[in-house]
């Protein structure tokens, strides 16, 4: 099988935190993957180590069949080119408009003429629905405008893969449907690899090809979305039910957290 | 017993943290200029327009209020050095005092100062929020290095711009004592600038302008460390603007004090 992203044993801290616990998963090219999992469950450092954002305490990722933590600076930049991330936030750049945000990675990495980068940028707004918008700064668009904005930037490089953390978060119901399709569109036109970082359910369940379920650093399960669906794991189901956690309370383990000070002194 | 070893613990965490952040600051430096030389080969060119854009902002639209600080500074030590020289009867010899004086010392530390209250904390508030939108993020998962995009165009800048404001600096120093002095002792403005270019050497100049490429790096290092550190928030981000710029400000009078000597020995 053709992988396009490929996690071995990946283990990772946040000073002595153990964020991630041994966590492995497969991705094949052309998949759409949805990383589901409620706060604290470690995604965003899971996806920050793919990006190679975070250097990862043990473990191995491969992206396009490399291990990107072998990777020298140069050879990091080439990889670079072939992944588009679109951040929670858009992560625009404020001081430039939308149009010099999108034509920024040409500029930086081609030696494309003005008018071929001005062509391609265009293409790339009229495919996120914002031709027209070049001009404007990012605070003049409103949030659904500026995902879609981020989207057209990170897909201007025609990468391989593509990703997207938290596409629906923030976002009224049809602005979130919108980007849900969109996303869909970019994998069956530009045959991306993507991997989208998201709690939300209905857009999970509508673009995913597979759901892996992240769960306090560990992967619950990874599955079709009927088989995350029909999953009797107590924990999938409470987050796909939206309840609230009840953990049995070890009582030697509370009492410690209550006297913690005065213990250490 | 207690406290004090908690205080003890709290000065070594506080010494340990002032290291790592004089290590930080010395990478950032020889980041910035490793970018500068071998930028081109790495396909990641310092651009020219950049350098522009911030020493305009630094250099530029500085002028006005550079100019007018300094004009005052030179009536000042007018004002001050005439009172004085009154006690010994050698008032005229106050052409002596000012030429050296704002050369040597006052029109490079007031330049100083001046931008590190108005470009230090500005760049560091811009650094700090861009840290904060993940735009830095965003910058480096592009492959566009953040120091070599943000950083070295800032440096460059500083040090080209810093020493042209202070020969402005300088000039104006020199003129606001040549008006008062034409008021008040009758000095015509030819017999003062001849007067001064008779003190001044080259040498005086210069010290002027080496300091103040010394504090062109301190202010550029210091608050471009203290944006790419920030964390917390908008809150974050004042207190990094804020330190910096008393950093900023500390750091250039202590450089002061230690160039003096040891350019006058």
């Amino acid at each position: 099988m053709d992988l396009a992203i490929q996690v071995e044993n990946l283990i990772s801290h946040y000073g002595d935190r153990e964020i991630l616990k041994k966590i492995s998963l497969d991705v094949p090219r052309g998949e759409i993957l949805v990383i589901m999992g409620g706060s604290g469950s470690g995604k965003s450092t899971f996806l920050r180590s793919l990006l190679g954002l975070k250097k990862a305490t043990s473990g191995k990722v491969y992206l396009l069949g490399k291990d990107i933590m072998q990777l020298n600076e140069m050879e990091m930049q080439d990889m670079r080119k072939n992944m588009g991330v679109a951040f929670q936030g858009g992560a625009l750049f404020n001081s430039l408009t939308v149009g010099e945000n999108v034509r920024l990675p040409l500029h930086e990495h081609t030696e494309l003429d003005e008018a071929t980068i001005n062509i391609m940028s265009r293409m790339k707004l009229e495919v996120v629905n914002l031709s027209g918008f070049e001009d404007l700064k990012p605070a003049e668009l409103s949030g659904g405008m500026i995902k879609r904005a981020a989207l057209a930037r990170a897909i201007v490089m025609d990468p391989k893969l593509l990703f997207f953390d938290e596409p629906s978060a923030g976002l009224d119901p049809v602005a979130s449907v919108e980007l849900d399709e969109l996303i869909l569109k970019l994998r069956d036109a530009l045959q991306m690899t993507i991997v989208v970082v998201t709690h939300e359910l209905e857009s999970a369940y509508k673009i995913a090809d597979r759901i892996t379920v992240l769960d306090q650093g560990e992967i619950l399960m990874t599955g079709t979305v009927d088989e995350v669906k029909n999953s009797s794991n107590k924990r999938i189901q409470s987050l796909l039910h939206r309840q609230a956690r009840d953990e049995e309370v070890d009582a030697e383990e509370y009492l410690n957290r209550l006297t913690r000070e005065a213990k250490r002194h | 017993m207690q406290s004090i070893t908690r205080n003890i613990e709290a000065l070594g965490k506080k010494t340990s943290q002032s290291i790592e952040e004089c290590g930080y600051i010395v990478m950032l430096f020889l980041e910035s200029i490793f970018w500068l030389v071998f930028g081109k080969r790495r396909n990641q060119s310092i651009r020219m327009a950049a350098i522009v854009s911030e020493a305009k902002q630094i250099g530029v639209d500085a002028v006005a209020i550079s100019a007018v600080l300094c004009f005052a500074i030179g009536i000042m030590l007018a004002i001050q050095g005439i009172e004085t020289l009154k006690t010994f009867g050698a008032q005229s010899q106050v052409i002596l005092g000012i030429a050296l004086s704002v050369t040597r010392e006052f029109s490079p530390l007031i330049i100083g100062i001046l931008v590190a209250g108005r470009s230090g904390s500005s760049i560091a508030a811009r650094l700090g929020t861009m840290n904060e939108s993940q735009e830095i993020d965003a910058l480096q998962v592009m492959g566009i290095n953040p120091v070599r995009y943000l950083a070295t165009p800032v440096l460059v800048a500083m040090i080209i711009m810093l020493p042209l404001l202070t020969i402005l600096g300088d000039f104006m120093g020199l003129l606001g004592g040549a008006v008062y002095s034409n008021i008040e002792l009758n000095i015509s403005f030819a017999a003062y600038a001849e007067r001064s270019f008779e003190i001044l050497s080259v040498d005086d100049i210069a010290q002027g302008l080496i300091k103040s490429v010394v504090f062109a790096g301190i202010i550029a290092l210091v608050s471009l460390s203290n944006g790419f550190q920030v964390s917390g928030g908008a809150e974050g981000v004042g207190r990094a603007t804020t330190r910096s710029v008393v950093m900023s400000i500390s750091f250039i009078v202590l450089a002061d004090m230690i160039f003096t000597y040891f350019l006058n020995r």
